[in-house]
């Protein structure tokens, strides 16, 4: 029998301390859409996401009013489109297609537009990254993401070098958005095939035809949880948010569960992810504060991430059946009042959220930098967190605005979940040299496992 | 289907006979109840089981009686407390 202190508990997590699901993303592979005519491979994209997808929402929908939980996204993420449009070329028509449907079955926002490049770019693909503005910039709810490097290939820095410029393009192509185009374009090393969570998600290539992932939250029920233990030793702190992590995660896989049964798909795995979003009390950078430092970026910051998202994963492991996706704390910058608050104090800087990143999921995140920052500059900033994500077999990922006309000081408004961002100071020293020699930094020796 | 409801506002007159009332014309049986005043506050647990109304029908109803009457009501599947507090 439940008790009532379980009961006003799990209540207060959703009044007061913002639990949620996330996400439900639908993966759906469009391997049986491919054509060698653009027009027929397009309608065939269209009808098979609102054929597979088109009771997503009204589902998610159900669900949170039957368990008393918000349900904030509904997404559907897609076979990476640079393969299932290299028989015809029509990635632009594939994009139009995507953001058709999207619209059509009422969907957050759809991801895929994305092509995997760790190792070589093919010419379809070159074709691909060639249309990557375009078809962000003229669609609303498409998400484009590029896998430039991993453990086992190492790092294509000719295809850092595109996505550095491709990036520069993005913002141009938004700029009196303040560059919001870059928000929908993630850079990645070592991305993973059923991540739930946005810009980055994407429906790897042996995946199911058709899964439900979901992503889970709930960073300001971890606060809570930490300020409850203002003098607990480290240990007592970790085992408090591993009971925290595995009643969010137990939650957030009942009703992924359940959503996969009504929707007739299989479940695919629970995202172990505190993910935060501009509102108080939904703040990564807030636990790490309320674990005793001043303010998020201080030294020992790297330290709390480390035994947050380490405690994340060991209470979510055994909450649910199937634990994937990308797994971990996210630090985007705009999204989280903490980290704003942080940056316009002048607390924290790129080099510390690149040390951050080491320790936790996923990279530099929604960070803003002046508009005149180089291509150059911007791919050097990706090659440092793919050496990251490479050498420390993790994911790792970069998300940046080079905001147009802004720089250190002013701030870009991106509306909604995509928060504020206070434009950060990149280092002024070039690195043009290094960027421009091309190829392929190899792979680390332990990634030869066999 | 078995569902847990808590009522949690500003204390006053009939908000048992409220809640109850609408209820018992859907057919909803009351399994087991506690109320409380804490600090002003109304709060009080249901567990209800109902085989005829459908929960998001429940649900429905009560949000709107939780407006008309001014204090906040959830009603939620069962399965949800018993999934985040059992192994």
């Amino acid at each position: 029998m439940l008790t009532k202190n379980e009961i006003f508990e799990t209540v207060e997590m959703i009044k007061d301390q913002n639990l949620d699901v996330r996400t439900l993303t639908l993966s759906l592979s469009l391997f049986d859409c491919i054509s060698d005519d653009k027009k027929k491979c397009a309608d065939k994209v269209y009808h098979k996401i609102v054929k597979t997808a088109g009771k997503l929402v009204e589902t998610g929908n159900i669900l949170a009013a039957e368990y008393g939980v918000p349900i904030v996204n509904k997404r559907v993420a897609v076979t990476p489109v640079s393969l299932i449009g290299a028989a015809s070329g029509g990635f632009i028509e594939i994009a139009r297609a995507l953001d058709k449907a999207a619209k059509e079955i009422g969907i957050d926002f759809i991801g895929g537009y994305s092509a995997l490049i760790e190792k070589g770019i093919t010419p379809a693909e070159d074709a691909f990254l060639h249309s990557v503005a375009e078809a962000i910039s003229s669609t609303e709810k498409v998400c484009s993401s590029v896998n430039v490097a991993s453990t086992r290939a190492g790092i294509n820095m000719d295809a850092v070098v595109r996505a550095g410029a491709m990036i520069k393009q993005l913002a141009e192509s938004t700029k009196k958005q303040n560059g919001i185009a870059c928000a929908k374009f993630v850079v990645f090393c070592n991305a993973v095939p059923d991540n739930p969570f946005m810009a980055g998600a994407f429906t790897g290539t042996g995946e199911a035809d058709a899964a439900l992932n979901v992503g889970v939250s709930g960073p300001g029920v971890v606060e809570k949880t930490v300020r409850n233990l203002p003098h607990a030793d480290f240990a007592a702190l970790a085992e408090a948010i591993k009971r925290t992590a595995f009643k969010i995660t137990r939650a957030g896989s009942l009703i992924g569960a359940e959503a996969a049964k009504r929707l007739g798909v299989q479940f695919g795995i629970v995202d172990l992810s505190l993910a935060p979003t501009p509102k108080l009390g939904d703040s990564v950078a807030h636990i790490l504060e309320a674990m005793g430092l001043e303010r998020v970026g201080t030294h020992g910051t790297t330290a709390a991430l480390a035994l947050l998202n380490d405690a994340v994963k060991k209470g979510g492991v055994m909450a649910s059946p199937a634990v994937g996706g990308l797994s971990g704390a996210f630090i985007p910058v705009s999204e989280d009042a903490g980290f704003i608050n942080a940056v316009r104090a002048g607390a924290i800087t790129i080099d510390k959220l690149e040390a951050m990143t080491s320790v936790c999921s996923v990279g530099l995140d929604m960070l803003a930098v002046p508009g005149d920052t180089s291509a150059a500059t911007i791919s050097a900033i990706i090659a440092d967190e793919c050496a990251i994500g490479m050498v420390n077999h993790k994911t790792t990922a970069v998300r940046i605005i080079p905001v147009p006309g802004k720089t250190v000081g002013d701030e870009a408004e991106f509306g909604g979940l995509l928060g504020t961002a206070p434009v950060m100071a990149a280092h002024s020293a070039k690195s043009d040299a290094f960027i421009q020699r091309g190829g392929r930094i190899p792979a680390p020796l332990h990634s030869y496992r066999n | 289907m078995r569902a847990i409801v808590t009522v949690i506002g500003k204390d006053k007159t009939g908000i048992i006979a409220a809640v109850t009332g609408e209820l018992a014309a859907m057919a909803v049986n009351v399994e087991d109840i506690s109320q409380t005043i804490m600090r002003e506050y109304f709060v009080m647990l249901m567990m209800i089981e109902s085989k005829k109304t459908g929960l998001l029908e429940i649900v429905k109803r009560m949000e709107a009686l939780a407006k008309s009457i001014g204090v906040d009501i959830r009603v939620q599947h069962e399965d949800i407390f018993n999934a985040m507090h059992r192994i």
